[in-house]
């Protein structure tokens, strides 16, 4: 029974994928850019959810990841002329490398510290883009329609940085799962809980701590690769955006912090919703008033969020929903 | 170089001070309770907005106006504190920040909403003052002395009087508090309605230097958390420290550098407090 | 659980609704997004209520007639992009797709109409870009995206053209601009224009756009003792920078800045207003005239400045902005163009535009139909405003260049 062991995983799974055939299946472009917008979220939060679900540090400014891996990507693409599936790798290797060395550094503080920390990492960054000449300063960088000549003009570049971005979402997907399922999710677990206590047990927290951070960076640095791509320019604001990092935990909490499901249908349900009352007529100027009742009433009354509470339902949802 | 740098420092000095009185609110209120108010930001500016409500209204004169606004921002955080913060008060961290960053959302939406996106200015002129190479105008210098003045007011409060002893002990120990019968709920709400009431101080006071709109008070909420790191998290006399020297920084960087490196070598040294000395210049209470 | 995808499935597929707004034959579809709510609002909505102005008075004449004799009735459609990047394909897919759009307006911001311009790019929709004033939008390669502003380069040279006139001496300037791309395009530009026009830049230094605290930045600025001061950024920096700077008893003969100045709550700054520049695409006072549009060889379209000043008057009780005439100007270059090319085929309304030479009441406007800039606005120029005591003594906002538009003569500070 195997495959039901893993039931967690395919339905996680089954989800995404479903989610990104519908394009293909309307032939809509329209439901493409729905969708896209819906996976960038998902691979966001996901991957989020590595560092705050499994080893319990809140990150404010994880949103620097998708910016910086957007910026080298872009860089990469329109200044240097790589092709794309190189500028992605550069963007997620780029994040990579930022949260291995301020893993070095910002993880030695706990709670509210580190949060404090992951903003000023964020709007440093931020501040330095605006600066460097060299990535366009505060006029950003655009790029040159015939960039997309390689991949045959602007149509065909868009649907492929579509299936891109499914498979990057896919992949942070099935990490996050193994990441779960290892003996290294567990001491991260063990560190959610009382890191000095998994230290004295012999996890090596630093390592643990560290190694959950880069993974959580690769992929919103892939993704703002391919993101930045699509929309033809970048700048810092844009790029670096902190409302949108808080956005991400709203849908990790709305879902289920530490799930792997959860992420995946709280990035879905918000970003449904957000469209919903953005055009909506009534909703239009209150969409902001009413996430924000929404996220009040999850984290007073539900905190473990929607796939938390079915959880504790009943044994089976909890042995099915991971 | 001196003539160059005193009216930047000047400057620096005093509107620092009005910053860190909004931070001692932020300090305050984390120092009590272990949770750092993600609304902050839009208290500044419902004081903002209510000194100008209370100045284009009423004709109030500006600085009579913050009392005003202290009372609503005294009253609006014990709302805020009773609705959102009182349930996750025991909760892990998250909770608290996300609950007040709730607040947060549904204030600016309906801000945004209502008052719209447009630029207010509170037009009022107290003339200059020119000391030698440095001119001062007599509005900053009256803002800093009235967050000078509340400043000190809040130092007798929590040294001289039993309900600031009270708040002291709940800082200290909280359960500890509740043993000698301190009743702690009570001590929280008024923590953070004291807390948010200094945010919106500050903000009124700013609205008397600066035009602003709705959404101005993220800005000065970053610079909340900047200073409270540098002087210590859950220490209001960090924060005034720190308010002030975050006001220097401000005032030297753009004589020697480009101005718009500023945020860089802010959060630069926001981090860098964080990494080397996290309990901030003069020790943080947690 | 299992029931989990299906309806996932159908909640996609619900709310990516079909929107039936334009019934082909009968009417025409202007579709765009707005900035409704974040820090654009207040600017986006007086373009959008310029550009529904327009909608109406063009239903209300009758329609845009094409060359088969049908008669076109116009409709608009638009969604709020909260001034946010993230949404901005997604809805424009949507307008093209779902709401069938015949025709474009771009998002107010720049930054925003980038990623808009590869959508109408991509189904080749013409697209009007109103608002967006960056030059690097046009060098982008884009055929279908024409521009309505003056760009970002022209805005502030004819500050510069004044200050020459007015006092030849004053050679010392100071660039100070917010460090957002839309100031700092002008401040490029700016510095460039007079370098060659052998003024000395003794000072060029862009400020973060959190900025509210200008003292620091003013004493720099006092103490390079420059004649001329220009630059600024979005309306509150330019108000608080001409507060402060008055505060601090900085000596400039010349002092222009962005956006603030024309508008008309920039006078309520008091004497610190006093000779203040600033660059406006369009006031209500310049008249561009059937006339000078004659005297030039020009064509004119449209109604004359009264008549739309009245006009939106009726509407909403306020004067318009220039972002208001903006959007006005954007549907009318949009109805001149078909109106020529007698139809509403995408390629051909591009074609009539990339040869559109003609005067409104908003001024001259042709587009640039070259590869490298095409799209550009060549044919428009900025006017400049300054804050001169009337006859009661109150501030008002007077024309002063370029000379054959003033209605006053400009005043060294």
């Amino acid at each position: 029974m195997r495959w039901w062991s893993r039931f967690g995983l395919w339905l996680s799974l089954a989800i995404v994928v479903g989610a990104a055939l519908l394009p293909a299946i309307s032939g809509s472009a329209s439901t493409r850019e729905a969708v896209f917008t819906v996976l960038v979220s998902v691979a966001l939060a996901s991957s989020l959810n590595m560092l705050l679900g499994y080893a319990g540090y809140v990150s404010f400014g994880h949103i620097v990841f998708f910016g910086l891996g957007g910026y080298i990507g872009f860089y990469a693409v329109s200044v240097l002329g790589w092709h794309l599936s190189a500028a992605v790798l550069a963007g997620a290797a780029a994040s990579g490398l930022l949260a291995l060395l301020l893993g070095m550094s910002i993880l030695r503080l706990r709670g509210s510290y580190f949060a404090l920390a992951t903003i000023g990492i964020n709007e440093a960054m931020k501040a330095l883009a605006t600066n460097l000449k060299a990535f366009g300063g505060s006029t950003g960088m655009e790029m040159h329609l015939r960039a997309y000549q390689p991949y045959g003009g602007a149509a065909r570049a868009l649907w492929i940085t579509y299936w891109a971005l499914c498979g990057v979402t896919v992949l942070a997907v099935v990490a996050s799962f193994l990441v779960k399922r290892s003996r290294f999710g567990l001491a991260l677990l063990t560190i959610r809980e009382d890191e000095d206590a998994a230290a004295v047990l012999g996890v090596d927290a630093t390592r643990a701590k560290t190694l959950a951070y880069v993974l959580s960076a690769v992929f919103p640095g892939a993704v703002g690769a391919l993101y930045f791509f699509k929309s033809a320019s970048i700048e810092p604001g844009g790029a670096f955006r902190l409302h949108f990092s808080i956005e991400l935990l709203v849908m990790i909490m709305l879902g289920g912090q530490g799930t792997l499901l959860g992420p995946i249908l709280g990035a879905v349900a918000y970003q449904k919703l957000r469209s919903a009352l953005l055009t909506s007529a009534a909703f239009r100027d209150v969409q902001l008033v009413v996430a924000g009742v929404l996220l009040l009433a999850i984290v007073l009354f539900v905190p473990a969020g929607a796939v938390g509470w079915l959880r504790s339902r009943s044994r089976t949802l909890h042995r099915a929903l991971e | 170089m001196i003539a160059r740098l005193l009216p930047s420092l000047v400057d620096g000095v005093l509107i620092g001070v009005i910053y860190g009185l909004a931070a001692m609110g932020l300090t305050l209120i984390f120092g009590v309770m272990n949770v750092i108010n993600l609304s902050h930001g839009s208290m500044i500016a419902m004081g903002m907005f209510g000194v100008y409500a209370l100045f284009t209204g009423a004709g109030l004169n500006p600085f009579v106006g913050v009392a005003a606004v202290a009372a609503l921002g005294l009253v609006a955080g014990v709302l805020v504190y009773a609705v959102a913060v009182h349930r996750v008060r025991n909760a892990p961290h998250l909770s608290g920040l996300l609950a007040t960053f709730a607040v947060n959302m549904i204030l600016m939406g309906l801000g945004t909403r209502f008052l719209s996106t447009n630029f207010r200015n509170v037009d009022f002129s107290l003339g200059s003052f020119a000391l030698g190479p440095v001119t001062v105008t007599g509005t900053r210098l009256a803002a800093c002395g009235c967050a000078a003045l509340v400043t000190g007011l809040l130092y007798g409060f929590l040294y001289r009087t039993r309900a600031g002893k009270e708040i002291r002990a709940v800082a200290n120990d909280r359960a500890a508090a509740e043993l000698v019968g301190i009743r702690s709920t009570r001590v929280l709400a008024l923590s953070f309605g004291l807390g948010t009431s200094l945010a919106a101080v500050a903000g009124g006071l700013i609205a008397t230097l600066f035009p602003f709109t709705v959404l101005s008070g993220g800005t000065y909420e970053l610079k909340s958390f900047v200073i409270v790191v540098l002087g210590g998290l859950g220490n209001p006399l960090g924060a005034l420290i720190g308010g002030v020297l975050l006001g220097l920084v401000e005032g030297a960087v753009p004589i020697f550098l480009e101005a718009s490196w500023v945020p860089v070598i802010e959060f630069a040294l926001f981090v860098l407090v964080l990494l080397v000395r996290p309990q901030g210049l003069l020790g943080a209470r947690r | 659980m299992r029931r989990t995808l299906p309806l996932l499935a159908c909640l996609f597929l619900a709310s990516c609704g079909k929107d039936d707004s334009a019934s082909k034959g009968q009417t025409l579809l202007v579709g765009y997004t707005a900035s409704l709510t974040g820090k654009l609002s207040v600017e986006s909505t007086r373009q959008t209520q310029g550009l529904s102005l327009w909608v109406e008075r063009v239903n209300a004449a009758g329609g845009i007639k094409l060359a088969d004799g049908r008669v076109l009735k116009v409709a608009s459609k638009f969604y709020d992009d909260e001034s946010n990047q993230d949404r901005v394909q997604e809805l424009y897919t949507r307008l093209v797709n779902d709401d069938h759009a015949d025709f474009l307006v771009s998002p107010y911001s720049s930054g925003l109409t980038s990623s808009a311009s590869v959508i109408a790019e991509q189904y080749g929709k013409v697209m009007i870009s109103a608002g967006a004033a960056s030059d690097s939008n046009y060098a982008q390669g884009f055929q279908h995206v024409f521009q309505v502003y003056t760009p970002a380069s022209r805005y502030l040279v004819g500050a510069l053209d004044l200050v020459s006139a007015t006092a030849p001496d004053a050679k010392k300037i100071a660039i100070v601009h917010e460090n957002d791309k839309f100031s700092s395009d002008v401040a490029k530009a700016l510095d460039a224009y007079a370098r060659a026009k052998g003024f000395s830049v003794v000072l060029d230094e862009g400020y973060d756009s959190s900025t509210t605290d200008f003292a620091p930045f003013l004493n720099k600025v006092q103490q390079s003792g420059a004649d001329a001061i220009l630059g600024g950024g979005h309306f509150q920096d330019g108000s608080t920078f001409a507060r402060q700077l008055a505060e601090k008893g900085v000596k400039a003969r010349f002092l222009a800045l962005l956006v603030a100045p024309p508008e008309p709550g920039f006078g309520e700054l008091g004497t610190a207003a006093l000779g203040v520049l600033g660059p406006s695409q369009w006031e209500p006072q310049v008249s561009f005239t059937a006339e000078a549009a004659k005297a030039a060889g020009v064509a004119w379209f449209g109604p004359t400045a009264a008549e739309f000043v009245e006009a939106y008057k009726a509407a909403h009780k306020e004067e318009p902005s220039y972002h208001a005439a903006g959007g006005y100007v954007a549907g009318l270059l949009l109805e001149e163009a078909i109106a020529r090319a007698g139809t509403i085929d995408g390629e051909a309304v591009r074609k009539a535009l990339e040869s559109t030479d003609l005067f409104t009441f908003f001024g001259r406007s042709k587009f640039d139909a070259s590869e490298a800039a095409h799209g550009l606005q060549v044919g428009h120029e900025m006017v400049l405003v300054q804050w001169q005591k009337g006859p009661a003594g109150k501030l008002l906002k007077q024309v002063v260049w370029p000379p054959q538009g003033r209605t006053a003569e400009p005043l060294v500070r």
